[in-house]
């Protein structure tokens, strides 16, 4: 069987067919990544030992018969900054390139339940702080459609890994686009989950109003299958909830949508997300796609969101207030790096903090601390940060607004196909304007998916579907409808 | 435009080294970081609550009682600490 038929769906099937063992399976992925990775850098770390003993494991599951775990012998990848115990977790960070991590993240755990074999850590940008994985303190990833540019970010490593068949699923985290915007760089499936739908338990902190964890996958299905297997309340993380008890929030398809998932929708698309400096490639790919969304039933309908314009301003106040309180853990004494182990004998205890974090911290996450610090800062709070949460009130209402006419969004994920490595690197402004269409999706708390619709050349586009509060469910109904005509 | 003593203010308030090469690179950055943001001062915000969270959560609370992990978790936390003393974690002198 060849790798890039391997979905999770279709390698479930092989193992209980017994067409390969999990051990092979796992074998076969750790060989391929150790000889092909050097290209592309998705992997920081793998994790062979673990690996094979999951499949062990899963094996003999397998071999015993009866209730078989979802995921048993599949071989996934982790994006590192979430825990997987005992193994090295960086962020991308020179602060934790030594860090091990003490416990498995929720999502972790989970997926060990089902039977998962976890290949290994991909790489990311500097605690998720980027949109290109250059910022990452090891290296950039590339992409292996074109390795002279980005796979996207912050979740560049894992969705290369994924688009170079390096695993057949991976997780990562969006903050303000980073699982969607490298999804659509590498041509894959990526979903954003609501806020809420999955524990952050374990997954090291960037923004919490905003960051979710969700899967990046080869197909629709597959990325429904890891996210219903990692979604729920977990008591660990307050702010996540269980999406059954949400039954009025949420809207559960009907009967007649899980028949035919896109006759009865109506879909509303936001003039605002086609604005000039989209690339017209990408225009053009993404209104096709809405065209063979018509025709599958769907009634379409030209919505205005009419606060967008403001979303990346608000999202450059309230991600970096976030950034600079979560970030303030990293002091050189509880764990990560330190100037206090050095010989310097000059230092006090603010040396070892302000050498600790100038030192281990790179210059993208630098600057977010200090503008947060800065916009939290006596005399300026209410002038930037107050202002900034009752504009995302704005931007949030706006959504809530569409969604009393339509059921779900559709915008290209992105503005451009794959830049070029080093491109945007230079100023910081332009690099945060590649996920322009995928920021509000955070302020709102709104789950959204990203799916290749089409390429320019040889580059995949994307388009993003978005729906209401835990409408994951119709979201995934679209897309494989969608999916299968495209 | 922040003057360079603004950004080295902020930097120790966020408790990080800069050299002044970097303080001078920062200064530029952040000023026309502030410059973009600053576009919200246009939008009308009259009657709009801030949102600080999503998704509506009331306070979550639970019962105050130990929930022990086992001794190796323990062990991990403590090894990650830079410098130790036993099951101590050491620190510089405070005052």
């Amino acid at each position: 069987m060849e790798f890039k038929d391997l979905t999770v769906a279709r390698a479930r099937q092989g193992l209980l067919k017994k067409e390969f063992s999990a051990l092979e399976l796992a074998n076969k992925f750790l060989d391929k990544i150790e000889t092909e990775d050097e290209q592309f850098f998705s992997f920081l770390t793998t994790t062979k030992d673990l690996a094979l003993s999951q499949a062990k494991l899963a094996d003999e599951k397998i071999a015993k018969g009866g209730d078989i775990p979802l995921l048993a012998g599949i071989p996934v990848a982790v994006k590192d900054n979430i825990l997987v115990e005992s193994v090295r977790c960086t962020a991308g960070s020179k602060i934790l390139e030594d860090y091990i991590a003490p416990y498995d993240a929720t999502v972790t755990r989970k997926l060990k339940e089902q039977g998962a074999v976890i290949l290994g850590k991909t790489n990311l940008d500097e605690f998720a702080m980027g949109s290109s994985t250059e910022r990452s303190a090891f290296g950039p990833t590339k992409n292996p459609y074109d390795t002279k540019r980005v796979p996207g970010g912050s979740s560049g490593g894992s969705a290369a890994a994924v688009a170079a068949d390096f695993c057949c699923a991976a997780l990562g985290s969006d903050t303000g686009g980073s699982i969607r915007q490298p999804a659509s760089f590498c041509g894959t499936v990526g979903l954003k989950p609501t806020y809420g739908a999955v524990s952050r338990y374990g997954l090291i902190a960037m923004a919490s109003s905003l960051d979710q964890i969700g899967p990046l996958a080869k197909t629709v299905e597959d990325a429904r299958i890891i996210f219903d297997i990692i979604k729920g309340r977990d008591e660990k993380d307050a702010t996540s909830v269980e999406i059954r008890a949400l039954n009025k929030l949420s809207a559960r398809p009907s009967a007649s949508e899980v028949s035919a998932p896109a006759q009865n929708l109506k879909i509303g698309i936001p003039k605002e997300y086609f604005i000039k400096g989209i690339d017209p490639e990408v225009e053009k790919l993404v209104k096709e796609a809405i065209r063979k969304a018509e025709g599958l039933g769907a009634a379409m309908e030209e919505i205005s969101l009419p606060h967008t314009q403001y979303a990346l301003a608000v999202y450059y106040i309230i991600m970096p207030s976030e950034v600079s309180a979560n970030l303030a853990r990293y002091d050189g004494i509880k764990y990560g790096y330190s100037v206090a182990k050095s010989v310097r004998k000059e230092q006090n205890l603010l040396d070892v903090y302000l050498n600790s974090r100038g030192e281990g911290f790179g210059e993208e996450v630098r600057r977010r601390i200090m503008l947060g610090t800065y916009a939290l800062s006596t005399g300026y709070y209410e002038a930037y940060y107050l202002r900034a949460q009752k504009v995302r009130t704005l931007i949030k209402e706006d959504f809530d607004r569409a969604f009393k006419k339509v059921d779900l969004i559709l915008t290209p994920t992105a503005p451009t196909p794959a830049f070029p490595l080093g491109e945007k690197m230079a100023d910081p402004l332009v690099m945060y304007l590649s996920d322009i269409f995928t920021i509000g999706v955070n302020l709102a708390g709104l789950p959204a998916l990203s799916m290749p619709v089409g390429k320019t050349g040889r580059l995949p586009v994307g388009l993003q579907i978005i729906g209401r509060p835990f409408a994951e469910e119709t979201i995934f109904g679209f897309a494989s409808a969608l999916e299968e005509i495209i | 435009m922040l003057s360079e003593q603004e950004v080295q203010h902020i930097a120790q308030l966020a408790r990080l080294r800069l050299t002044p090469q970097e303080a001078k690179k920062y200064q530029k950055d952040l000023s026309l970081i502030l410059d973009y943001v600053g576009q919200l001062k246009k939008a009308d915000i009259t009657g709009a609550a801030p949102t600080s969270h999503s998704v509506a959560v009331e306070n979550v609370i639970r019962e105050d009682e130990l929930r022990p992990e086992g001794p190796e978790r323990i062990k991990k936390l403590v090894e990650a600490a830079p410098q130790r003393e036993g099951d101590y974690i050491k620190v510089k002198t405070i005052l």
